[in-house]
């Protein structure tokens, strides 16, 4: 059996900037590095296992994207060190909690615009890069995905 | 940014993600590819043929997961950087033969033998392979040998002592053979 699967050095070759740019900017330089580095071993796990060669870009910006959010996820998690500990119980520890089940639900490139707008905090620009679609395309879908939040919202 | 690909490429190799390593080396002949596996050296391109479609190869016939990591020739590519400088007779890196089989592969394994500084014909190869009226699938094997230089398929001439074929060109199974002092 022929596999129709580039050599991943191929991929690297093709996407490692543009998943760095992404990554920078959803996660921060500091970060970006280790985010990067899950982003290729997954990847790289998952690999010979893909069907075929069809838009590997937009697999790795997906991935890098679930590295993100992972990262961010974390993040949220860890204790923040404070000089005093309040006795106020907060009454909501996940105010958004609601919002985002609602956004796993949108179709996927609409889920994945506004996750990278919101959750990555990324300019349109770069949320087309993830994507693998045109600027104008990411901001039609990220206008979609909101629109559709807000509705079911109401 | 080149820190970081590094890192991954270790990683890679730290987690058993790292199935064909490949780097690129200067020789007197031009630049060589060299590929290996866990098991060993699996292919080295020859100055004349096309890498990419080398690595593209590689990518089909053995596993996809295939990264430049020079690291892991490093060794390798001492022992051919010796071999050029006429200070190594005998290669002792070791070998994955997994892209050749059959009779092919017998006449490979046989070729690798040959001692430094002497020629055989594709008719003795043939028949240490099993089959000495094989002559043309004897020089097929060597037309077909994954591993040229390090296999030295260079050792194999026609029966009269004609130069026969060579993948890298005949200069450079000339320019071999009289650096192992046949020419």
């Amino acid at each position: 059996m022929v596999s129709e699967l580039p050599p991943f050095q191929v991929l690297l070759d093709e996407h490692a900037a543009d998943v760095m740019a992404v990554l920078r900017g959803a996660v921060g330089r500091v970060d970006a590095d280790d985010c990067f580095q899950e982003t290729f071993i997954s990847a790289l796990r998952a690999y010979p296992k893909l069907g075929g060669a069809s838009n590997l870009r937009a697999w790795l910006m997906t991935i890098a994207h679930r590295k993100a959010v992972d990262h961010h996820r974390a993040k949220g998690r860890r204790p923040v060190p404070v000089a005093e500990v309040s006795e106020v119980t907060l009454s909501d520890p996940e105010p958004e909690g609601e919002l985002w089940a609602l956004v796993g639900t949108l179709p996927p490139k609409q889920r994945a615009a506004v996750e990278l707008r919101y959750a990555c905090d990324l300019p349109h620009a770069e949320i087309a890069a993830a994507l693998g679609c045109s600027p104008e395309a990411a901001r039609r879908n990220l206008h979609e995905g909101v629109k559709r939040l807000r509705r079911e919202l109401a | 940014m080149r820190a970081t690909l590094r890192g991954l490429t270790d990683r890679a190799a730290a987690e058993g993600l790292l199935d064909v390593a490949y780097t690129s080396m200067d020789s007197p002949f031009g630049t060589l590819l060299l590929a290996a596996t866990e098991r060993g050296l699996v292919r080295l391109g020859l100055p004349s043929q096309d890498a990419e479609s080398l690595l593209e190869d590689l990518a089909a016939r053995v596993s996809p997961r295939v990264l430049e990591a020079p690291a892991r020739l490093e060794e390798t590519r001492r022992e051919l950087d010796r071999y050029f400088e006429g200070r190594l007779r005998a290669f002792e890196l070791p070998l994955d033969w997994q892209l050749t089989d059959g009779f092919r592969g017998r006449v490979q394994r046989a070729i690798a033998r040959i001692p430094y500084g002497q020629t055989r014909s594709y008719t003795e190869m043939a028949g240490e392979a099993g089959n000495e009226r094989a002559v043309r699938a004897a020089g097929t094997a060597c037309g077909t040998n994954p591993i040229p230089i390090v296999v030295p398929c260079h050792r194999v001439l026609r029966s009269g002592g004609g130069l026969g074929g060579y993948g890298g060109g005949l200069a450079m199974k000339e320019a071999l053979l009289s650096l192992e002092g046949r020419r």
